[in-house]
């Protein structure tokens, strides 16, 4: 059984069918990217993972469990959890407030052991902490963003667009991070547009096209498939 | 002195605006609607200490305690019955609910309690404390202003440092974002509609006690003004109610004394209008981007 299994999803905007009969999973201690252009349904689908949208068909298990029947606020306590596209930091509110409500789930004694791990991966963090999260850059709202989702200890971290808005140079260290977190046996779910730097670090990617899984292969074979190369790696 | 005198009777009622515009702000802040029925709890809360305390003779602390526990549960329900089923609703179908719901209750007293004036028993008695020579200051008076700095102080440090406060926080400025972090949406906004509806309570007890002519609307024009406060201040923020809600009651009462009685309301009005036009978030409000 894999960790994440989601078997022939399909979620509805009103009449606009956004994710069509979808099936993806994701084994413990892969990274996997789901790549694909705008509008694919990427954001959709992470989206309908964690419980905020919800599919009229199939099933989703996370190590077993039924998600989809369960309220969105309670997924985040079975290890899921989520960053989400634009990173959608509480800006008014500090780092280390967002930090702390990152931990919501978490009990107390834990929190200070969560910390120290997220401030190990993310230095900036740390200095940044009685900073208020509007005033971060873009980069750093992004740590803050993949900070706050670590310390509810999760052991699938599911990423949308981290690279999004962010300099060349940042990326790089935000996907850095991404390959550190793994190693430390976290376990990937990656949603990107910058399909070259997602499928470098990936063990699996799933291809989407309009709501639809159009190829799936190991991250090395997409990487060298020409139609993948000609859609998305500009090549 | 006659001066000093109109200041403290405008921030005492003041505070009561203060009082009853925190609980727009705050549901404004997290459920992102305007519950007009607040007002109207307000005087459900008055009914309820008046027949503790005239009626059954029992002491104001327990009329207070049970007209806050009526209140809070009144708010509860009203917004798992009404505004609930609305979450996804626009917001027009929202505002007009609830303007409903501030009829239904009015309508509701005037059933249980006729429209007959009851007249209030002050709460804190009916004396009074000689500040200075010339300046006789009521208990009501200083009573209400203690209590809204005693509630103000409160709730900053609620917000500020408590981790249901940071969930509300989190809540207002993006309630998806909440969910992932394991925020029970629903039960937060009930927590926020259950102390709005405490404190309006409280605020119909102090009103009522300064104010002693109780009838089912008798909560429905200091709730506009409330609101207008709100606004005044900028909607959402707990600050802002605050500075709102005296800054009403200061021009309110000054106008009563120095331009006429009978325009009084229409000149705290006209102050809103003016400062809407000049800064249209209110004194303290944030930019609001309304994603549609």
């Amino acid at each position: 059984m894999a960790m994440l299994e989601v078997n022939n999803i399909n979620v509805f905007y009103g009449s606009i069918h956004a994710v069509k009969d979808i099936s993806f999973k994701v084994e413990k201690g892969e990274i996997i990217s789901l790549i694909g252009a705008n509008g694919a349904g990427k954001t959709t689908i992470l989206q309908t993972v964690s419980g905020l949208l919800k599919s009229t068909t199939g099933s989703i298990t996370f190590n077993g469990q039924d998600l989809m029947h369960i309220p969105a606020h309670k997924i985040v306590g079975h290890g899921l959890a989520q960053v989400p596209e634009g990173r959608r930091v509480f800006l008014q509110m500090s780092v280390m407030e967002n930090l702390e409500l990152g931990a919501y789930t978490q009990p107390k004694n834990t929190i200070d052991h969560n910390l120290e791990i997220v401030f190990e991966h993310f230095p900036r963090l740390k200095e940044r902490r009685t900073q208020v999260a509007g005033t971060l850059s873009g980069g750093e709202q992004q740590m803050l963003a993949m900070g706050r989702a670590m310390m509810s200890n999760p052991t699938l971290l599911m990423l949308d667009e981290p690279s999004m808005g962010l300099a060349p140079i940042l990326v790089d260290e935000i996907f850095k991070i991404i390959v550190e977190l793994n190693k430390a046996g976290v376990t990937i779910l990656l949603v990107e547009q910058n399909a070259q730097m997602a499928l470098s670090i990936a063990n699996r990617g799933y291809v989407l096209e309009t709501g639809k899984v159009v190829m799936t292969a190991d991250a090395k074979e997409l990487l060298n498939d020409d139609s993948v190369r000609k859609a998305y790696l500009g090549a | 002195m006659e001066f000093l005198s109109n200041v403290i009777n405008g921030i005492s009622l003041g505070s009561i605006y203060a009082i009853i515009a925190l609980g727009y702000t705050m549901v404004y802040g997290i459920a992102k609607m305007l519950n007009f029925a607040h007002g109207d709890v307000i005087m459900v809360g008055a009914y309820v200490c008046f027949f503790m305390t005239s009626r059954y003779n029992m002491p104001a602390v327990v009329g207070i305690l049970l007209s806050m526990f009526v209140c809070t549960v009144l708010g509860i329900v009203i917004e798992r019955l009404a505004y609930k089923p609305l979450r996804q609703a626009t917001s027009l179908a929202v505002l007009i609910t609830a303007i409903g719901m501030s009829y239904f209750l009015q309508n509701g007293a005037q059933l249980l309690w006729t429209s007959n004036p009851k007249v209030f028993k002050s709460v804190v008695g009916d004396g009074g404390v000689q500040l200075t020579e010339g300046l006789y200051v009521s208990h009501v008076t200083l009573v209400t202003i203690a209590v809204c700095v005693i509630i103000m102080i409160a709730l900053t440090v609620f917000t500020g440092k408590s981790k249901m406060g940071k969930a509300m926080r989190a809540c207002s400025e993006d309630k998806g974002a909440a969910q992932l972090m394991g925020i029970n949406v629903n039960t937060t906004i009930s927590i926020t509609f259950a102390i709005g509806s405490a404190l309006a309570a409280i605020a119909g007890v102090l009103l009522c006690s300064a104010y002693p002519n109780l009838v089912p609307t008798t909560g429905s024009m200091p709730g506009i003004k409330a609101f207008t406060a709100a606004v005044f201040g900028g909607i959402g923020s707990i600050p802002g109610a605050l500075i709102g809600g005296i800054l009403l009651g200061i021009i309110e009462i000054f106008a009563k004394a120095y331009i006429s009685t009978e325009i009084s309301d229409a000149i705290v009005f006209a102050v809103l209008i003016v400062v809407l036009l000049v800064k249209p978030t209110g004194l303290l409000g944030k930019k609001i981007s309304e994603k549609v």
